[in-house]
């Protein structure tokens, strides 16, 4: 990957956690862990990967992105408001009343929002639906969906698996966003759903892993993904959960907790701290 | 009496499809392995490249329907009742109702008349649970005729629809040359003033039967059929309320939260009057012949003739 467009989508990324911490902040509830392990991912397909346009999000031609991991919409909506889809600011709003930032996606009301999500394992059947209708009618746009590890422990994921391998769409890219940790605990204790490869190649996926925090890794798994003909592709993406804030990352506690005033001075400060070294 | 014509609604359902593919283009219709019983197979044989067999995963179905209704294509999703409102009850809300989708759901083998199948398969809960979501549409019509018009009346609504077809052949007493279906109007079948027979689905016809009983021992029964049971067409009901001072609603289909649900909790709010229920009472069906069973469970015109017997008594 170009050197400046390494390091821009990296600030961006750090906008982009600056802006989850301060909408669930703001909220006093939401999910900063799992909102901060796809800030990378997101950022790159919104700023480097996806046909999109900020001033007609529901543009025909444009890649759809279905966050089925609903509950880290903090991050989607951090993405949308730094690609332009509405203003910054506005994620102070998130999960308050009269707010359009719902705690989990509307795609009635918030711009650049492609499907309601947030019951966990419908996400990817609703993205296998839009891959599918863009095969019939050749379309070219891309669907992609992004999927929490604990996530696939829902049976309907792996109805969706079985659905997007018979229908050969290659227009469908699955992102697992493997950090490990559930509600409960690890999801290996919990109730594993590994191997997580394994069980997608046998349901005739194409499968990538990657470092879900290094662009460079981001985009080599990107390309490959793009020259896959006749199946779906699955990427898991190795993550950090809470990725960005010291105190946050690896921490179960951090799934669904905001943080209080100290907290979140001490986690912004560490990002602004990051941001200025990038930007230095 | 000439010989009545019988036909499933699911048949009706399958050719209706079927038939309005040309004139609809963009229309998918989505299975879940049981295209020989809804009917589905009907379209699929018209047009292969636009039916989608997704296999026994109603849930997945259901959310693959939602995806290409954001794209702006019409589509069907169907099962069994059982299946479509029951086992996908939460995709149908999140999926399809909450982002309110272009989704219509072909449910057919609905209520106790599935048969020989038995309980497993005998849905009566099917429209309570639909009425729950907000800005769902509910159509249970009572013949072909009606069954067709309304496949097409909700292929021209945009929004999500639940249409619940019948396993078994019952009578076509609509006339198709001049039958108009208005999705969320009632259907006023015959006057009178002692009393009001709201009926739906299959019960729409043992509703006439028992009237014309009625008729012949001085009580004259106003029918009226419901063929869309939500957004329920509550003038017709209200009406009803005020002139004839009491309701019989007739449905296969759970006496809790179905269309005796519903007119009760109309004419309650409105013009409170006596609402008698003749439907499935709060238990499970079991195996036999549909017919049969219809008797056995009191979805018949010879219980809806006690049953207004019983209301009229109630009338102040």
């Amino acid at each position: 990957m170009d050197q400046t467009l390494k390091k821009q989508l990296e600030i961006t990324a750090c906008k982009v956690r600056m802006g989850i911490i301060e909408g669930v902040f703001n909220a006093k509830s939401g999910h900063p862990g799992g909102s901060l392990s796809v800030a990378d991912l997101l950022t790159y397909l919104y700023f480097h990967k996806m046909h999109v346009d900020p001033k007609n999000p529901k543009m025909a031609d444009r890649d759809r992105l279905v966050l089925s991991k609903g509950h880290t919409a903090p991050a989607l909506y951090s993405v949308l408001a730094q690609r332009g889809f509405f203003e910054v600011d506005e994620l102070k709003t998130l999960r308050k009343i009269g707010s359009r930032l719902q705690g989990h996606p509307d795609m009635k009301h918030i711009p650049g929002v492609d499907m309601s999500t947030g019951s966990l394992g419908q996400g990817i059947s609703a993205a296998c639906g839009i891959a599918l209708s863009g095969k019939i009618s050749c379309d070219n746009y891309k669907v992609y969906a992004v999927l929490g590890d604990g996530e696939i422990e829902e049976g309907q994921v792996w109805e969706a698996a079985m659905f997007a391998a018979h229908n050969k769409l290659d227009n469908l890219v699955a992102i697992v966003d493997n950090n490990g940790l559930q509600i409960d605990g690890k999801i290996t204790e919990v109730c594993s759903p590994m191997p997580i490869t394994d069980k997608f190649e046998a349901f005739g996926w194409h499968v990538i892993t990657m470092n879900a925090h290094d662009f460079n890794d981001i985009e080599r798994a990107f390309d490959e993904a793009e020259k896959i003909n006749g199946q779906p592709v699955a990427i898991i993406q190795k993550s950090v959960k809470g990725k960005g804030v010291s105190f946050m990352e690896n921490q179960v506690g951090w799934h669904g907790t905001a943080p209080n005033a100290e907290q979140y001075e001490q986690a912004m400060s560490e990002l602004k701290a990051q941001l200025e070294k990038l930007e230095g | 009496m000439a010989d009545v014509i019988k036909k499933a609604t699911r048949e009706s359902y399958g050719e209706a499809l079927a038939e309005l593919s040309n004139e609809y283009p963009d229309l998918i219709v989505l299975d879940a392995d049981l295209a020989a019983a809804t009917k589905t197979g009907i379209f699929k044989k018209a047009c292969p490249e636009r039916f989608f067999d997704c296999g026994i995963a109603e849930a997945n179905m259901m959310g693959v329907a939602a995806g290409i209704a954001s794209t702006g294509k019409k589509v069907f999703a169907s099962s069994f009742a059982m299946f479509a409102a029951g086992r996908a009850f939460e995709i149908v809300r999140n999926s399809i109702g909450y982002p309110h989708l272009n989704v219509k759901i072909g449910a057919t083998h609905a209520g106790i008349s599935v048969g020989e199948d038995g309980a497993t398969h005998q849905c009566n809960e099917d429209i309570a649970l639909m009425r729950t979501i907000p800005g769902m549409t509910i159509i249970n019509p009572a013949d072909d005729v009606e069954a067709k018009a309304a496949v097409k009346a909700a292929l021209d609504f945009e929004g999500p629809v639940y249409m619940r077809f019948g396993r078994l052949a019952v009578p076509v007493f609509n006339d198709k040359e001049t039958y108009k279906f208005e999705l969320g109007k009632g259907v006023q079948l015959r006057d009178g003033n002692d009393v009001t027979i709201i009926a739906t689905g299959l019960m729409v016809n043992e509703a006439l039967i028992a009237a014309e009983t009625l008729a012949s021992e001085g009580i004259k029964a106003r029918v009226i059929n419901i063929h869309t049971i939500k957004p329920l067409d509550k003038d017709i009901v209200i009406k009803a309320a005020q002139e004839t001072g009491v309701i019989v609603t007739a449905e296969e289909h759970s006496v809790i939260g179905g269309l005796g649900g519903a007119v009760a909790e109309t004419v309650t709010e409105s013009c409170p009057v006596p609402v008698i229920k003749v439907g499935v009472n709060d238990v499970f069906g079991h195996s036999g012949p549909a017919v049969d069973l219809l008797k056995e469970f009191g979805l018949c015109a010879e219980n809806i003739v006690a049953k207004v017997k019983e209301a009229v008594k109630l009338k102040k």
